[in-house]
């Protein structure tokens, strides 16, 4: 428990003495950590911040975000319109069909309010409704060149405020005694350190990225999964908190999974690999069957089931079959299309079998019923007589080229988490709430959003939670 | 890099930034990507010349590298706009002096200074050291034709070789001729040009010459270019004042011509030696070397040039005037003579890239 050496190359490298307990420790690095680790420096304590990733990675899956979503009274310049908290709450319970705490989620929302002015005057900038967010307007704000900008803006504040970054530091054990938290232990720069401290927040995000951890549920189908995210989140502090006797939330098979491209980096991929495509075609499995109504609803309400979907489907992997009417109806997506003259031809490339593949595309052809394709409403193009039938959208797919895309379950987020009160603080298992041990962001937000996903609230939660963790914690050490 | 890998590995970073879209409100490139799926290589000139290397997306990017994507935006079209002043310069032949334009701006200057200095020498050696005074100084040392007519057709020749290239990019970039005379897409341009809107960033500044948010590199520029635009006024004041009210120069100290040029020649001695210093402390990873060293070509010489000719204001009563005369329009000469072939292209190629997107915004 000496010396750190850091290496930063933006803010240069920096000597830091650990031989002296630390106020703040805060592990993680996105969204939720660096909103504790500013309210905490804040608050006047001494602050030192764990982020596991290099530096060029940092910001965890912050970094890949877009929005975030808050309440508000009016139309601002960034937002066209207002929305008020029953609004919110009912979002929220309709997409959680009620699994959520009650009094945390309506603390998030009406917290949430704050939080355009506090991001802007630490440094985030937002970005005025322009085409690609139109669809969100109202309800989120967008950041100026997204998360990864977010973050920079906050790691450069969480400097000048004096806070202390280690990168690469990948916090391995917490040692906690009798429910009070001593010291992490953490790997850095190919060395073991210890570090005290008088609180520490766990920022450290959920599990996704720890495929054998997915395997106790999935089996080997989780070898098949792409995590959307960083590959640091291997819920390493989610394990440690659990095991000390953390009180967990969440279901742990449950997880947020959108259908993604096949040849997607396994992570990091980020948001340029989901796939638009389904709704305007058919997905077929590697049987060459169908498996889904791909047009039971719009798009943006249905995309968060089909990561699932593909994910109970033989070898993980699903085809989104399309044909030349379709080509520019959806967002352009970072692969090229597997082209094909013919049906045979596209089925030799994907390696399905020809016959069934032109069955299947023959027995939906023929089940389509005539009407007025719209893919802005819920339109009358549907199928008959088909299971699982296509609820909308259904038109013959019978224009050459024919087109598709290789699909896979794509995961955003776990939802299993540790439970925690009003003030961020852990609750155990005996109910009692941990004394100097608080968590914010994804590690946590099982508490608000027990299933399902509302756009941009991920970041809510942590931003709301971070600050409220951050300032606990500065009070608690400096008291 | 040849044009056509340039502009495949430009396509390959568009197809990302186009299903990503996070940089859309950074700058006019990302919107006008956003109306496009494929990209011709005419397009692609047009995206890269639109783009002013602010550098707010590359820091923004969760694709730059070392991420597989390698998503480098700033870096890709910097490398096009190089190739593009090269492709659409004339003659062919004199277009391969921006291969390596450091070294070639070095010798036509050189060249050219010491061309002026010899004639100097061997025709007007007993005016060359002595010291000059009264009207007409300056063409004691060198003759008013010398001096008028050489200038005349360099200036005509840039201006030759410019509209071909302009007219050629409007054409190549698949853009009617008749949208050249929409009066409020040039006015929209010229607005954005002159005010240097996208390196302001909404306010902040942009990302130079590192990460952080800075306003210094638009300030630096923008006394680059007002600098520039004093001492043209004080050019062509004085001709005013030579032609039609029979002055000659030398003028008084507190004459137009000498205040804008003064004026004019502090601006871009700051504004260069400004420049050159961001430059040499800049992030190297989003640049590309090739442009950096036109650029750094390009303002020595600008800066030199106007250093030379304040210096001659100071000494102009001195011996030394002769000598600084012949060694100052050695460097306008150079200047003038490499302008074609060098980093002054941008003002024409980002002026036709801004025109065309004002065009394109207003029919969106
Ligand atoms: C592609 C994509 C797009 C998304 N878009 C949005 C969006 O637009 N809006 C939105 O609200 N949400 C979005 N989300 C969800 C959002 O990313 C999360 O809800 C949010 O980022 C969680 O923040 P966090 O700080 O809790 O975790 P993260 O940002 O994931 O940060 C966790 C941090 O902990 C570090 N860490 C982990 N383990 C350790 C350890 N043992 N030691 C040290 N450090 C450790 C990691 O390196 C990382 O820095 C998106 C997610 C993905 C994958």
């Amino acid at each position: 428990m000496g010396t750190l050496m850091t290496r930063d190359h933006r803010a240069g490298n920096a000597l830091i003495d650990m031989s002296r307990p630390i106020d703040v420790l805060v592990i993680g690095g996105g969204n939720a950590a660096l909103c504790a680790a500013i309210e905490a420096a804040h608050g006047g304590a001494r602050v030192l911040l764990l982020e596991g990733s290099p530096e060029h990675f940092r910001g965890g899956n912050s970094r890949h975000t877009r929005d975030i979503r808050y309440m508000h009274p009016g139309a601002t310049e960034y937002v066209t319109g207002p929305y008020p908290e029953e609004e919110f709450w009912d979002d929220l319970l309709r997409v959680t069909h009620g699994e959520t705490t009650e009094c945390l989620a309506r603390l998030t929302i009406r917290a949430s309010a704050d939080l355009d002015g506090w991001t802007q005057r630490h440094g985030v900038r937002w970005q005025r409704p322009l085409k690609g967010t139109l669809h969100l307007a109202r309800t989120n704000l967008f950041m100026l060149g997204g998360g990864k900008a977010m973050i920079n803006a906050y790691y450069a504040t969480a400097h000048t405020m004096g806070v202390q970054v280690a990168y690469g530091a990948v916090v391995s054990t917490l040692k906690i005694r009798d429910g009070v938290f001593q010291s992490a232990v953490f790997d850095h720069d190919g060395g073991i350190h210890e570090v005290r401290a008088k609180v520490v927040v766990v920022a450290s995000g959920g599990f996704e990225a720890n495929i054998p951890w997915l395997k106790e549920y999935w089996g080997d189908a989780a070898d098949n999964f792409i995590i959307r995210g960083t590959q640091h989140n291997q819920g390493r502090m989610l394990a440690e908190l659990l095991e000390f006797g953390a009180k967990s939330v969440g279901n742990p098979h449950e997880f947020h999974a959108v259908a993604v491209d096949a040849r997607a980096p396994k992570f990091d991929g980020g948001i340029v690999t989901r796939l638009d495509s389904v709704p305007f075609g058919i997905a077929v499995n590697r049987e060459a069957e169908r498996f889904y109504d791909e047009g039971e609803d719009f798009w943006p309400k249905r995309y968060a089931i089909w990561g699932g979907l593909i994910a109970r489907q033989p070898g993980q992997i699903a085809y989104s079959i399309i044909d030349a009417k379709a080509k520019g109806k959806f967002m352009p997506s970072v692969f090229p299309a597997i082209k094909a003259a013919s049906l045979a031809e596209l089925a030799g490339q994907l390696e399905l079998d020809p016959a069934r593949l032109a069955e299947t595309v023959a027995a939906f052809n023929r089940a389509t019923r005539p009407g007025t394709f719209d893919p802005s409403s819920l339109d009358d193009c549907r199928t008959e007589g088909l299971d699982p039938p296509k609820s909308h959208w259904a038109i013959p797919i019978d224009t050459p080229p024919f087109l598709a895309y290789p699909l896979r379950p794509g995961i955003t987020f776990t939802y299993l988490g540790v439970t925690v009160d009003e003030c961020a603080r852990v609750i155990m298992n005996d109910g009692r709430p941990a004394a100097n041990i608080f968590a914010a962001g994804e590690v946590m937000a099982g508490n608000i959003l027990g299933r399902g996903y509302l756009a941009g609230f991920g970041l809510t939660i942590g931003a709301v939670f971070g600050r409220i963790a951050g300032r606990e914690a500065a009070r608690h050490a400096n008291g | 890099m040849p044009m056509v890998d340039l502009v495949a590995e430009a396509e390959r970073q568009m197809t990302i930034c186009n299903s990503c879209r996070y940089c859309e409100g950074y700058c006019a490139v990302f919107p006008a990507m956003e109306i496009r799926r494929d990209f011709e290589e005419g397009e692609m000139i047009y995206l890269a010349n639109l783009c002013f290397e602010c550098r707010d997306c590359f820091y923004a990017c969760q694709f730059a590298p070392p991420h597989e994507f390698g998503v480098n935006v700033p870096q890709i079209f910097a490398e096009i706009r190089a190739e593009t002043y090269q492709e659409y310069s004339w003659p062919g032949i004199l277009g391969k002096l921006y291969r390596r334009n450091g070294l070639a701006v070095g010798l036509i200057t050189v060249a050219s200074t010491a061309l002026i200095l010899l004639l100097v020498i061997a025709l007007r050696r007993d005016a060359l050291f002595s010291t000059q005074a009264g009207e007409g100084a300056f063409y004691r040392v060198i003759p008013y034709a010398a001096m008028v007519i050489p200038a005349l057709l360099i200036a005509l020749y840039c201006l030759a070789v410019f509209a071909r290239g302009a007219y050629r990019f409007w054409r190549d970039t698949d853009t009617d001729l008749t949208g050249v005379i929409d009066f409020r897409a040039f006015a929209v341009a010229t607005r954005d040009a002159f005010g240097l809107r996208y390196l302001k960033g909404g306010g902040v500044g942009c990302n130079y010459p590192d990460e952080r948010f800075s306003q210094v590199r638009r300030w630096f520029h923008h006394l680059v270019f007002y600098g520039f635009l004093f001492d043209l006024a004080s050019t062509t004041v004085a001709a005013i004042y030579d032609h039609f009210l029979g002055r000659h120069a030398p003028y008084p100290p507190l004459s137009l011509p000498v205040a804008l040029g003064t004026i004019g020649g502090v601006a871009l001695v700051i504004g260069t030696v400004g420049l050159l210093s961001l430059k040499w402390r800049s992030d190297r990873q989003p640049a590309a070397p090739r442009m950096l060293k036109m650029d750094v070509a390009f303002l020595l010489l600008l800066g030199l040039t106007s250093l030379t000719g304040l210096l001659l204001l100071v000494l102009r009563a001195t011996p030394a005037m002769g000598a600084l005369l012949a060694v100052h329009l050695g460097f306008v000469a150079g200047l003038f003579l490499t302008m074609p072939y060098g980093k002054f292209a941008h003002i024409v190629y980002r002026y036709a890239a801004l025109i065309r997107n004002a065009l394109e915004q207003a029919r969106v």
